[in-house]
């Protein structure tokens, strides 16, 4: 990952008074990581399968009355319902990351690639959106999504309310226009000599060439909208269309332990394996982030 | 223009449009029933004079303070460690990452179980074991926060370590290489080379880091709903009572106006502050 080295040199490794430490270090840090990191989920998928009064008397007990309970993951996903919410929360998020991914090429096409006069003046209105708290038009966005202006629809309780309102982001637009910038402009040079339109280069040329940005953004925002609660909550008060983040608290309420955390775990599950496969893309993006804040 | 309509669109009508009328609405009655009516500086008043706002400002200034205080340093060391690691720092920045991805729903409900106060409760149980607690964590009016923070701390380091880590990775070898060679030791290289290279971003982090948990929501919404005895009642958590629970529209967006206002003046000043340090 890093350059050649870091503070420590290859000739300080060696050294005894430098390694031990060192080596003890990782140690450590890996056992803390294990326990923080790891331990949860572990403790989760175990607390899945177990009797309830097993995971209240004596959570860190292994299985102290001997049952496994593989039923609770079943009895979770019918009748609790969790496979239901978890296919609305998959419904929102594959939108959202749609709904990110056209406004954020489009948008970096136009403001890195076409350059209009008056792109200037549109990418500093976005860039100013990155320095205004959210919670200032937390309520003025709900009463939009209530009625929105000029067409006057009402997009509570459809699934719009929640994928277009994220797509608004400033950080998508830049991340992706930046990695416009970085494309040769001979590339679209020789395109036009070729006689190839806007349209065309921006789909056979531009969106090909930006495939690794358009993973990062895509991957950034499912995990967005899957971790995301206040919202759903407010615009889909409709059970049928809730993710599973709005119903796990409901299903606390009403449901017994053992099923409960089984549903806990099938709802962390999803995320967990897509962070795992797509691991890569997505510590990079989280870098990416760091380095456009700064 | 075709290629700009989406962005046009979204932005107009999502971001920028609510902002304005954010800003409006502060200054209205409004509550979607009756016609709306200018009211000036009402709401602001209002707000003002409710004695829950400023136990709830200082519950979230205390909660900033105590995330600050568990929350900064250790991202910061971690990844200044990880970044030694070489080819094994995969491994440890994965680990890290796990609660980042952990929905915040299932987590404080995973967490509030944890929490449980009576000594078999899972984190009694574990102190329990070296003659500590039983704690009653969520349940007392001065434990409530920080078992919060705990909780919030665990689930947003994996994404500060990610950031710094990515910073450090910038750091040319020839840096550590001078320093070297002029004779620095290992913790000097540390506080001379490494330190230094990361000064704006843990500058703009700590910025960053103060302006997140100032809107606290859904931690105290899930764990407690603000009690026991309003010990976590949030800013945020009283815009939403406002705005969502009571209606009350104009008061909420004038409290959300406020709490932005706080926020500017604060990264203002510290912008000003720092200004001295990064150009040093």
């Amino acid at each position: 990952m890093s350059g050649e080295r870091g503070a420590l040199s290859d000739a300080d490794r060696r050294l005894g008074r430098v390694r031990v430490p060192f080596v003890v270090g990782q140690v450590v840090v890996l056992i803390g990581l294990l326990i923080a990191g790891l331990g949860p989920l572990l403790w989760l998928l175990k607390a899945a399968i177990s009797p309830t009064q097993d995971s209240i008397r004596s959570p860190l007990a292994w299985f102290p009355s001997g049952q496994v309970q593989w039923g609770n993951l079943s009895t979770a996903w019918q009748q609790a319902h969790i496979g239901y919410y978890l296919g609305n929360t998959a419904m929102i998020a594959a939108g959202t990351a749609l709904a990110s991914l056209i406004v954020c090429t489009t948008a970096g096409y136009v403001l890195s690639v076409l350059r209009p006069r008056w792109g200037a003046l549109l990418s500093a209105g976005i860039l100013a959106t990155l320095f205004v708290p959210h919670i200032v038009s937390l309520v003025p966005l709900y009463l939009t999504v209530l009625k929105v202006p000029v067409v006057h629809a009402n997009l509570t309780n459809t699934f719009w309310a929640v994928w277009l309102p994220p797509a608004a982001s400033a950080f998508n637009v830049l991340i992706v226009k930046r990695f416009f910038d970085g494309i040769p402009r001979e590339y679209f040079e020789a395109a036009r000599i070729d006689g190839a339109g806007s349209i065309r280069v921006f789909t056979s040329l531009v969106l090909p060439l930006s495939r690794p940005i358009l993973g990062v953004v895509a991957l950034l925002s499912i995990i967005s909208s899957w971790k995301d609660y206040l919202w759903p909550l407010l615009v889909l008060t409709n059970p049928d269309l809730q993710p599973v983040s709005v119903a796990l608290p409901k299903i606390a309420k009403v449901t017994e332990l053992n099923i409960q955390l089984a549903g806990l775990f099938l709802a962390l599950l999803i995320p967990v394996l897509l962070f795992l496969v797509f691991q890569r893309a997505f510590l990079r993006g989280v870098g990416l982030s760091g380095g456009i804040k700064a | 223009m075709l290629f700009a309509l989406p962005v046009l669109l979204v932005f107009v009508v999502f971001s920028w449009g609510p902002i304005v009328k954010g800003l409006v609405m502060s200054v209205q009655q409004t509550n979607l029933i009756d016609p709306v009516k200018w009211v000036g500086l009402e709401n602001f008043r209002y707000v003002l004079s409710d004695p829950g706002v400023g136990q709830a400002a200082l519950n979230t200034i205390w909660f900033t303070l105590l995330a600050l205080l568990f929350g900064f340093p250790v991202p910061v060391l971690l990844a200044m460690f990880l970044s030694e690691l070489r080819g094994r720092s995969w491994l440890y920045s994965t680990l890290a990452y796990l609660p980042v991805i952990t929905p915040p729903v299932v987590a404080i409900l995973l967490w509030r179980f944890f929490y449980d106060p009576s000594p078999s409760g899972m984190f009694n149980t574990i102190l329990g074991t070296v003659g500590l607690g039983p704690y009653p964590w969520l349940d007392s009016p001065s434990s409530a926060m920080p078992s919060i923070v705990l909780e919030a701390t665990w689930a947003g380091a994996g994404n500060a370590v990610i950031i710094y880590l990515a910073a450090l990775t910038s750091v040319r070898a020839d840096l550590y290489e001078a320093a070297e060679l002029d004779g620095a030791g290992v913790v000097r290289r540390v506080w001379h080379v490494m330190l230094p290279h990361l000064r704006g971003v843990l500058l703009l982090m700590l910025l960053l880091q103060v302006i997140g948990t100032m809107q606290l929501f859904t931690e105290p919404l899930l764990f407690t709903g603000g009690g026991p005895q309003g010990s976590t009642m949030t800013i945020l958590l009283l815009i939403y009572n406002y705005a969502f629970v009571n209606g009350d529209y104009g008061a909420a967006t004038a409290l959300s106006v406020l709490l932005a206002l706080a926020l500017a003046v604060l990264s203002a000043v510290f912008q000003f502050a720092t200004r001295g340090w990064s150009t040093e």
